[in-house]
């Protein structure tokens, strides 16, 4: 018999419900039965490493594609990856997506009249260190308009997805700008009921951390669940 | 101790394919590997509609039944280069597919053993979080009775929406059909994990 520990269960407040009625697109993608609660077991405990995956440096730097330049104001985002405890989260997969400067996508199903650029992709991934420190450099996205409701536009915003230790610490996420003035006007910011943890989606500017002459700095923080105190029985 | 607070949730949206979708994912195994297998199906929306912007992910025991992690000390075997993690993104038909093999059997609570199983998350624009299911197997009738987690659930059309079916016609390799229903009157068994 080994023992294995849990995970900390989610709050209710810290995190988005399945439908919220401002953001149209959740009233049909959403469950009606309840979620049936079950107990962690060696499944959920685990979850995919990516201890195979091999990245190259220039996947962590949005702002060059094939040795030019994007548009836009070159910025560092930058930060770690902890867990409720405080204790980093070390070679965690980091995968980032994002608009350009204009607010354009490079998808086909983004129809902004908004320019493309053709040095900007607006995808990266990273593993975070030892340390559970990670840092990529890109370029500040531009506000965009959306068909949730007349004239909508999501705050700037970059789209982050990390794996954590375990099945149960998958978190995907929008990392903000600080003093957006479209924040109190967006259904998917609003959509967390906890004011601090809408706080949190937030980033900070860090003027430590720019380079002169070169780049403006960003810093965040990601808070991963951590283990509950109580460990279980797992197997004969 | 006090706690920090953890990071909201927020939708992948509809562009999520920028950075989810790349060539082979959904191949946990080469396709002609001896015990392979294919699960395939579509997400479907409140109105049955597919869902064209989902990506599923999966993870899983290896056949042996063994994860690949540390936390995982039973002593079956571990396979290389099998990682257990696959992830694809639906396509205009909502449909998605994995190429992988069977996991064995794990460790539940106590003394119990679970079914052979995949755990699922589903993210697509429209969801704010992931939603998270198990996909059993239909010809694992034994091993399905005996799993407790299963057993949460007495409805058994409700238990039906987490088995994926073997399909009689299957080609080179045994083909598994499993449907995801994000709302409505086949509306798929989700977990609060």
């Amino acid at each position: 018999m080994t023992e294995l520990e849990s995970y900390s269960r989610e709050s209710k407040k810290d995190h988005p419900p399945a439908f919220y009625k401002d953001y149209k697109s959740t009233t049909l993608r959403h469950p009606k039965n309840r979620a049936i609660k079950i107990d962690h077991t060696v499944t959920e405990v685990t979850g995919p490493l990516f201890s195979s995956v091999k990245l190259e440096s220039s996947e962590g730097d949005l702002s060059i594609e094939n040795g030019k330049e994007a548009q836009g104001q070159r910025i560092f985002v930058s930060g770690r990856v902890l867990d409720e405890g405080g204790r980093p989260v070390p070679n965690t997969l980091i995968e980032i997506w994002q608009c350009n400067a204009a607010g354009r996508y490079l998808h086909p199903n983004d129809q902004h009249p908004a320019p493309l650029d053709p040095n900007f992709v607006g995808r990266g991934r990273m593993i975070s260190n030892e340390k559970g420190e990670y840092k990529f450099t890109t370029i500040k996205p531009g506000a965009y308009p959306w068909g949730n409701h007349f004239n909508a536009w999501r705050p700037a915003h970059i789209h982050f997805s990390l794996f954590g230790p375990a099945f149960v610490t998958r978190l995907v996420t929008q990392m903000y700008f600080p003093d957006d003035p479209l924040f109190a006007f967006d259904p998917i910011f609003n959509s967390i009921p906890s004011e601090s943890a809408r706080k949190r989606m937030i980033s900070e500017f860090d003027l430590d951390t720019t380079e002169p002459d070169f780049a403006l700095s960003f810093k965040f923080d990601f808070v991963l669940r951590g283990r509950q105190a109580t460990p279980f029985e797992n197997g004969a | 101790m006090s706690k920090m607070g953890v990071t909201a949730s927020q939708t992948v949206g509809p562009f999520l394919s920028i950075a989810m979708r790349s060539e082979g994912q959904e191949y946990l195994v080469p396709r002609n590997s001896k015990n392979a297998i294919k699960i395939q199906g579509i997400v479907y929306d409140g109105e049955g509609t597919p869902v064209p912007d989902a990506v599923i992910e999966i993870w899983q025991a290896n056949i042996n039944g063994k994860y690949d992690h540390p936390e995982d000390t039973s002593d079956n075997e571990l396979i290389e280069g099998f990682s257990g993690f696959g992830r694809s993104c639906t396509n205009n038909e909502g449909q998605f597919f994995f190429v992988t093999q069977k996991p064995g059997r794990v460790n539940g609570r106590g003394n119990s053993l679970q079914a052979p199983h995949l755990a699922v998350n589903i993210l697509a624009r429209g969801m704010l979080k992931q939603q998270v299911t198990r996909i059993y197997f239909s010809d694992e009738v034994q091993s399905n009775a005996e799993d407790p987690v299963l057993n949460q659930i007495d409805d058994e059309l409700e238990r039906k929406t987490l088995i994926a079916n073997f399909n009689p016609n299957s080609g080179l390799i045994d083909e598994y059909e499993f449907h995801i229903c994000l709302q409505g009157e086949n509306e798929t068994i989700f977990f609060d994990v």
